[in-house]
């Protein structure tokens, strides 16, 4: 099974890697790139503790080979939390969003691609984005009003950004 | 669990994906991944070859064919569920995509790795069945078209061949006062049906005029009613026929037994939603001549 040289970008940083065929990506991420943050519950999509931003959107890092992922632009927790705890980590924390964390990354990645998409969404959305991620120690709800504060977070720093021009 | 390992091609052209898939060895698709990854990695699956059609960006479409809107092979379930086109003319896809997945699983499976699945409790191939599909399936040696109604075979079986590629659906775009109704029951919104109903009809003078009507999840494949549509065909709609049919449709069944979801519990399910799904239909199809 030939192995192929890839390329890709990893949290703004370029990452080379020769893999086979049947690396998946959440190994890649894991044991290749050293970036443990992203958690591996199921393996057959289910559990959504392995969801990264390939491009921006949500995905399924055990159901896509590394193979797969040559050129294109990664974000893990860990790239979440480059410069500290980010707005959305920030209220989880501060509205207890997560006790053992194991489902953490993967609901961060899941209500980033929400919060780009749809700055101020309804609990109703809120609950469809993460749907199909697996929590099983918070009960949902302090989850779904730490994306609730972050989305108001994000908003209030997006006007004041705007009252400040640079 | 890790899949066995397997050979990769990329190939960057249709023509030479075509070329791939004509050779003799257990070479298959991956399209979006999210029906075949996973049953590598639980080694359900262990195909020798995989031909990756994910850079094939010219089958990335949805198109307005003027009686038709025709979806190319790596259009993803996200996009042909937010799409105006598939929207404004078959708003009875959307509803149903509400049901499909989640949100980061829509992000990478396609309609026609979907509907080349052919899972038995998926919603997209009783809707491709309602409304009349037809698929393109491409090989290196040329094109076929085959009917919805020719294309499930069975369980996991459809009458795409080991070198062919679903390149297209075909989806008729129906009258414009054409009514819809989708129902669906099962244990959270993304998992696999219990049961599924749909139905569409129009009204002409307050008769029933062109119904159809399918369901999924209660027998090995998605599957149309013809002699329900018969039988509601040229009355007048009301909650008794459409109870009527239903339940004799819900005998007619042999919908498979699982823990705790057995076939009769099934069976009560198309009784109760079927005629949800044609009075929905039937609502629709009324508000749509006003
Ligand atoms: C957690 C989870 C929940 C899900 N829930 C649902 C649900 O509620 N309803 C539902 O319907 N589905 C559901 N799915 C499955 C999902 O819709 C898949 O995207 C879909 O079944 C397969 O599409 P794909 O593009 O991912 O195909 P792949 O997984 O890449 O391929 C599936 C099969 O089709 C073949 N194939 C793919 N494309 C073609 C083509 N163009 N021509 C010929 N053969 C082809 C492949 O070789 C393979 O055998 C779920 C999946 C997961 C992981
Ligand atoms: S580990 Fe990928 S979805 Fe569970
Ligand atoms: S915090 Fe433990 S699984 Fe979610």
């Amino acid at each position: 099974m030939k192995k192929t040289a890839i390329n890709l970008t990893v949290n703004g940083r370029s990452r080379d890697a020769v893999v086979p065929p049947r690396m998946l990506l959440s190994d890649l991420i894991r044991h290749e790139l050293a970036l443990p943050g992203t958690h591996v519950g199921c393996e057959h999509g289910v559990c959504g503790a392995c969801n990264v931003l390939v491009d921006g959107k949500a995905v399924r890092s055990c159901l896509m080979f590394a193979v797969q992922a040559d050129g294109c632009e990664i974000t893990t927790v860990e790239g979440f939390s480059a410069g500290g705890l980010d707005l959305v980590q920030t209220a989880f924390w501060e509205e207890h969003g997560l006790q053992c964390g194991f489902c953490t990354p993967g609901m961060l990645a899941s209500a980033h691609e929400l919060l780009a998409e749809n700055p101020d969404p309804t609990d109703d959305e809120i609950r469809e984005a993460i749907a199909g991620n697996l929590c099983r120690c918070t009960g949902y709800e302090y989850i779904i009003a730490a994306i609730r504060s972050a989305a108001r977070k994000m908003r209030d720093a997006e006007t004041a950004a705007k009252r400040q021009p640079a | 669990m890790k899949p066995a390992a397997f050979d990769y091609e990329r190939p960057n052209d249709l023509a030479a994906a075509l070329e791939l898939l004509s050779c003799e060895e257990d070479t298959r698709i991956l399209a979006g991944g999210q029906s075949l990854v996973p049953m590598m990695n639980a080694r359900l699956a262990r195909p020798k070859r995989l031909v990756d059609i994910n850079r094939l960006p010219d089958l990335d479409y949805i198109r307005d064919e003027g009686t038709h809107v025709a979806i190319g092979a790596l259009a993803r379930h996200r996009d042909v569920k937010s799409s105006r086109l598939v929207r404004d003319h078959l708003p009875v896809i959307p509803a149903a995509y509400e049901w499909v997945a989640h949100a980061a699983v829509r992000n990478r499976g396609t309609l026609c790795g979907n509907l080349c699945h052919a899972d038995p409790a998926s919603e997209m191939p009783a809707l491709m069945l309602l409304l009349g599909a037809e698929m393109v399936l491409t090989q290196a040696s040329g094109t076929r078209i085959v009917a919805a109604s020719d294309f499930f075979l069975g369980l996991y079986e459809t009458a795409a061949g080991p070198g062919e590629m679903l390149t297209e659906v075909r989806i008729p775009k129906p009258a414009r006062d054409t009514g819809w109704g989708f129902e669906e029951v099962g244990m959270r919104k993304a998992d696999f049906a219990w049961a599924t109903c749909a139905a569409t009809m129009r009204l002409d003078g307050g008769r029933i005029a062109a119904p159809a009507a399918a369901v999924a999840g209660v027998g090995d494949r998605a599957t149309r009613l013809a002699e329900l549509e018969a039988a509601i065909e040229g009355q007048a709609p009301s909650d008794s026929l459409f109870a009527d049919v239903a339940r004799e449709v819900a005998v007619s069944l042999d919908p498979p037994s699982s823990v705790g979801v057995d076939a009769q519990y099934r069976r009560d399910l198309v009784g109760t939603l079927l005629p949800r799904a044609l009075a929905a239909a039937a609502r629709r199809a009324e508000e749509a001549k006003q």
